[in-house]
């Protein structure tokens, strides 16, 4: 580990200490502490982390953000804004923030630090030492929620988790039960309510149940100097579905983990994701899923957008185990690189043990058509409309994946103005 | 409307057009024939300004300005309209969105006002009649998953919407059962009149019996070899493109 590193695992331990307690999370943090200072931050030695530097994470000096924070009601108003049909339950800096309508209509929803029984059940699906940032969440976790969906009617949860205080870093713990039979859709929703430079450490931890449904949407729409690792560890029972949605619309630093592990037999999970990536940003998607039980499904695919000098990292692994047979996993990562300075490592990585499976995976990189882009022209549209409506093409297939059209929309319309506000739709 | 002088391009190292010379005043509907490679698609792509070809010599005057410095949309803007022998596919736009963006920018710079979704929709519904286009292609994808047939309706459909002022038709005919081909006719016949001039790209001379041409050329080489009436047509459908590449040998 450079010495940086060795610096910013130091700083972030030196921050445990001086946290606040948060009742009931005192094991998880305990655990995570312990797990973290053992680890403490990869270097890009490590495969994992090859392409991916955390030497500018390492170099800001990140502060436990403040319990009560100034923040003005409009600017958290407008960032909870219900666009997405419920009413949000909004985080400022990783922990609750009270006096906001929140939850009404939506499934059950409780905040981490005011709950009694939850904090004993977070840890066992996203456990401390599986990654660095899972220790560090845990080390450091204020708060959270634990949604919980019951019962035949759909459910839709929207969390906002908004971020306010400079060099803050914030690590909300987010627990989502979907029970067997349950259907529903889980929003989280990442944003800054300034620009500010700021850590979300997020990590959530989902249980699918048997025959459940959960659509878990994950929306990153955070300013362009806001670091983000995002952890979700999923398990789905027999005849579960789980759909992720991981929408990256920027942030200096992205870093997105997802491992779903399908372990009752007729389980699927589709693994959405799209993103976009402008200026000098960095997004690293690392998926993982693990077929451990026969007639399993999944089906990934991941689009990515980059401009500018931006770097897209992706690496999907599908692992089928032995007992996996009559396994059906697909896997695509297609990217599109609108300047001659962005880039992308893409590796998708199917590792199978089992003989009588289905598997296929592939990953593309291309440029814009330029046929397609003379078609429109030719019928009087502006080549930077042009651009922008072949670029939302593009993107178009994953937003139409998502459970709600004003949601596709909303997105949709989110990423065409942040390609049109970094200018360089080419 | 439309002045070609001595026009020379090329595609890649090939030198395709090698010196045509046409004017088309307004209201004339001209066609040109030849046989493949003789440079028909080549013309069509120059007007339109597609960038894979380059034009090395001559000129084209458009009502009197010089076509060929203008960029593919503000051709668009000014009134030309190029139906495309192979539209192409455009997967994750739908068609109703493009129709309606393209439609805007062409009200936009004739200075109308643009048309809200409502008044978008009354117009659109109105012109897909006439090219007797099923309605669930307007939420699809660009051309996605059309048939050979609907791709063309397609293209006749945004003429009728945009009104333009000059039509280039690349072998709207191509592909086309005889059912489907008088559609089409009718659909660009709607657009005929005494302000509106067309160049008809065609290789059999079938087009021309619902299209009817007031002059036919015949190129070949990269040049016209030949001009005359639509009996023109007649003639070289009767004695095949040899008779006339024959006729042009020194």
């Amino acid at each position: 580990m450079s010495r940086i590193l060795e610096e910013a695992r130091d700083r972030f331990l030196a921050l445990a200490g001086e946290a606040p307690p948060a009742g009931g999370l005192a094991l998880l943090r305990e655990v995570g502490l312990e797990a973290f200072a053992e680890q403490g931050l990869p270097d890009t030695k490590q495969e994992e982390w090859r392409y991916t530097r955390l030497t500018p994470l390492a170099e800001i000096a990140w502060t436990n953000a403040p319990a009560a924070i100034g923040v003005k009601q409009s600017s958290l108003e407008a960032a909870a804004e219900p666009v997405f049909g419920c009413e949000p339950v909004v985080f400022v800096d990783g922990r609750h923030r009270a006096g906001l309508p929140g939850g009404a209509g939506a499934g059950e929803v409780a905040a981490l630090a005011e709950s009694a029984e939850a904090p004993a059940l977070l840890g066992t699906l996203a456990e401390a030492r599986s990654h660095p940032f899972v220790g560090l969440n845990g080390a450091l976790c204020q708060d959270g929620a634990r949604v919980t969906l019951r019962g035949e009617a759909p459910c839709l949860v929207h969390l906002v988790f908004a971020e306010a205080t400079e060099a803050a870093a914030s690590h909300p713990r987010v627990l989502i039960e979907a029970a067997p039979g349950s259907r529903g859709t889980v929003i989280v929703d990442h944003v800054s309510l300034e620009e500010t430079t700021h850590l979300a450490n997020a990590v959530l931890e989902v249980e699918v149940g048997a025959n459940a449904s959960l659509d878990l949407v994950v929306l990153q729409r955070q300013g362009k100097r806001s670091f983000h690792a995002g952890h979700v560890a999923g398990r789905v029972e027999r005849d579960g579905r789980l759909r992720t949605h991981t929408l990256t619309l920027g942030g200096a630093f992205v870093r997105n983990d997802l491992v779903v592990t399908l372990v009752g037999e007729g389980a699927e999970c589709a693994m959405k994701g799209l993103y976009l990536g402008t200026g000098e940003e960095l997004i690293d998607n690392h998926t993982w899923i693990d077929h451990s039980v026969p007639q399993c499904r999944s089906d990934e695919l991941y689009k990515g957008v980059l401009a500018g000098r931006s770097q897209g990292v992706f690496r999907g692994r599908v692992v089928v185990r032995p007992d996996a047979q009559k396994t059906e996993a697909q896997q695509s990562n297609p990217n599109l690189l609108l300047s001659d300075d962005a880039e992308i490592d893409s590796k998708p990585q199917l590792e199978i043990y089992a003989d009588d499976v289905k598997c296929s995976h592939g990953s593309a990189i291309g440029r814009l058509d330029p046929e397609a882009l003379f078609y429109l022209r030719s019928r009087g549209i502006d080549v930077d409309e042009a651009r922008a409506l072949l670029t939302r093409g593009f993107a178009g297939e994953v937003l139409a994946a998502l459970p709600e059209p004003t949601l596709a929309e909303a997105v949709g319309a989110l990423f065409s103005e942040r390609l049109e506000r970094a200018g360089e739709s080419p | 409307m439309l002045e070609i002088k001595n026009l020379h391009a090329r595609a890649g190292d090939a030198l395709i057009l090698k010196g045509i010379d046409l004017s088309i005043g307004a209201g004339e509907v001209h066609a040109i024939m030849g046989p493949n490679g003789s440079g028909k698609s080549t013309l069509a792509g120059v007007l339109s300004g597609r960038p894979s070809f380059e034009v090395t010599e001559g000129s084209v005057l458009y009502r009197g300005e010089d076509l060929l410095a203008m960029e593919p949309e503000d051709r668009a803007r000014a009134g030309i309209f190029q139906a495309f022998q192979y539209p192409v596919e455009i997967p994750g736009v739908t068609n109703n969105y493009f129709l309606k963006a393209s439609l805007n920018a062409i009200r936009t710079a004739r200075g109308e006002d643009e048309l809200d979704a409502m008044d978008f929709l009354s117009v659109v519904r109105e012109k897909m009649k006439i090219v007797e286009m099923p309605k669930d292609l307007m939420g699809r994808s660009i051309n996605e998953g059309f048939s050979g047939g609907e791709k063309k309706r397609n293209e006749v459909l945004q003429m009728l919407l945009l009104e333009p002022s000059f039509m280039v038709l690349d072998e709207t005919d191509s592909g086309l059962d005889i059912d489907a081909l008088r559609v089409v006719a009718n659909g660009v016949n709607h657009l005929r009149s005494p302000e509106r001039s067309m160049l008809v790209i065609t290789h059999y001379q079938r087009l021309l019996d619902y299209i009817v041409p007031d002059v036919v050329h015949v190129l070949s080489e990269g040049r016209i070899v030949r001009s005359g009436g639509k009996e023109l047509a007649l003639e070289l459908e009767e004695k095949g493109y040899g008779w006339i590449e024959g006729a042009a040998a020194p």
